[in-house]
């Protein structure tokens, strides 16, 4: 017993040496409400379709992004273009676009099979909605450059990979 | 019959004594949950007004307002009466502990910082520490749920258990001070706190005090990873806050024995001058001994019953006999 007793009143003290630091630490929380979040420029948030500079839609509606949805949570349907309504360079675009937010998965396959990179995840996490029907965002809303204040994006061009990683990956 | 003197100041004053216990509690409460957020690097409650302080407020309205629930085939009476037996206990304490030696007069009557000095107050101490174990026993028992009933057992072994070195470590008090009042003992401390005289037997002293007040890393009675929550299982609401006021309020009440009994009290710089300073350092005391408990409780785990238990008689114990007898020794020889 008293053998054990020394090494283990040498290990409390230790153990509280290392919490009393602690205590004089400034927190690591982020107070998210009041503070913004930052997150990297390859998070996967909500949905934004681009536009080209002149101000047209990138989407032409030919629903690959659907087709590529593992969850099957994009509906388009193509509308044509029309020299009086024009929307987009080609000859159609995207007359409804609906993603069902509550199926999607964040797995940006629809980002990777665009053509015209129209559809982009961007950084929004904040999601929630009173009502179920809420969560279903269309066509307009997607369109609307989308820019909340609890987000900043973070700079990530001194990152490079840990040891560990560097490791496993290869 | 002088009945102002027997009742009513009495009366007011354990008035006092609870009114600031129940707010000491409250605070007590906000406070450890802050400084346990700052030892694991975080903020802790910061909403519920300026820094969290209304924090407490916003509990205990959250509790109040809770649905009575009473499980089915519970003993009723003593399920009820369970929660109040572990904060009476807890309160009823106080009555011997001494703030202050300072007294002034209101209207020809002296009143004290204290309730009242009896003769055996140390006795007292012990006696009344004892009974806060059946609150918890009788919740365990009338719970009718097999978590609370190992809880509580364990709870009775761990308590019978840590009483035995604490009430040895005291009794090398006992030898040195020659007295049983509180107040004789606080009063023994003058030149030369306890603590100095008797390192161990404060150190089995706040080992076996830990134990007694279920803090961790003896807080056996409710692990949450096996026990679910304990003797406190099927408690909710303002039944569960008696639980945790109890829990907290005995919290204070062993570090107020800390330093009544070794850490000498009122007693500090200046109090012969201005006697009402032994108030401040008797505060700051308790307050010092409350902000290592919540910091073990930051550093260390809980440990395993078998250890528990082992420590206390293989270890724990023998140690506090021999230093009493030790004591006793050197008391004889040259007291």
């Amino acid at each position: 017993m008293l053998r054990q007793i020394f090494p283990a009143a040498i290990e409390i003290a230790r153990a509280m040496w290392i919490t009393l630091i602690h205590l004089f630490r400034r927190p690591v929380t982020n107070q998210y409400p009041d503070e913004p979040v930052a997150v990297y420029p390859r998070f996967r948030g909500r949905h934004v379709l681009k536009r080209y500079d002149n101000g047209l839609e990138r989407c032409i509606g030919c629903s690959l992004c659907a087709a590529a949805c593992p969850t099957d949570c994009i509906l388009v349907i193509a509308g044509e273009n029309t020299d009086e309504a024009r929307y987009s360079p080609g000859e159609r675009y995207g007359e409804v676009y609906e993603i069902n937010l509550l199926r999607c998965i964040f797995c940006g396959y629809c980002a990777e099979a665009c053509p015209t990179e129209a559809i982009v995840l961007e950084h929004d996490f904040a999601l929630g909605v009173y009502d179920r029907w809420d969560a279903i965002i269309t066509r307009a809303e997607l369109l609307e450059p989308h820019t909340p204040p609890h987000i900043v994006v973070r700079d990530d061009s001194d990152w490079r990979p840990t040891a560990a990683a560097w490791q496993t990956s290869r | 019959m002088d009945w102002i003197a027997w009742l009513l100041i009495p009366g007011i004053k354990a008035l006092v004594l609870i009114v600031v216990l129940l707010s000491g509690f409250a605070y007590l409460s906000y406070v450890e949950r802050k400084l346990v957020a700052r030892f694991q690097v975080r903020y802790g409650p910061n909403r519920a007004g300026p820094l969290g302080l209304l924090q407490p407020l916003a509990d205990a309205l959250k509790m109040l307002f809770k649905e009575e629930v009473i499980p089915a085939r519970v003993d009723r009476l003593f399920y009820l009466l369970a929660p109040a037996l572990v904060v009476i206990p807890a309160l009823v304490i106080w009555a011997v502990i001494p703030i202050s030696n300072a007294s002034f007069t209101i209207a020809g009557y002296e009143i004290t910082w204290y309730l009242t000095d009896i003769n055996v107050g140390l006795l007292y101490v012990l006696a009344i520490a004892g009974l806060g174990t059946y609150g918890i026993v009788l919740a365990g028992w009338s719970s009718n749920n097999k978590y609370s009933l190992l809880g509580a057992l364990r709870t009775t072994s761990q308590m019978l258990s840590y009483e035995l070195p604490m009430g040895v470590a005291l009794i090398s008090l006992l030898v040195i001070s020659g007295s049983l009042s509180l107040v004789d003992i606080v009063n023994a401390q003058q030149r030369l706190w306890f603590i100095l005289v008797q390192p161990i037997g404060f150190l089995v002293y706040f080992i076996a005090a830990l134990a007694e007040a279920n803090r961790t890393p003896f807080d056996l009675p409710e692990t949450e990873n096996e026990l679910v929550s304990g003797f406190a299982t099927e408690y909710g609401g303002m039944k569960f806050a008696l639980f945790f006021m109890g829990e907290y309020i005995n919290m204070i009440t062993v570090s107020a024995l800390a330093t009544t009994f070794f850490l000498g009290g009122w007693w500090g710089p200046f109090v012969e001058q201005v006697p009402i300073l032994g108030v401040v350092y008797f505060t700051l005391k308790v307050a010092v001994v409350i902000f290592v408990i919540i910091w073990i409780r930051a550093s260390l785990p809980r440990v395993r019953f078998d250890q528990l238990i082992r420590f206390c008689w293989k270890f724990l114990l023998p140690l506090a006999l021999l230093n009493l007898i030790v004591t006793a020794t050197v008391v004889a020889l040259w007291g």
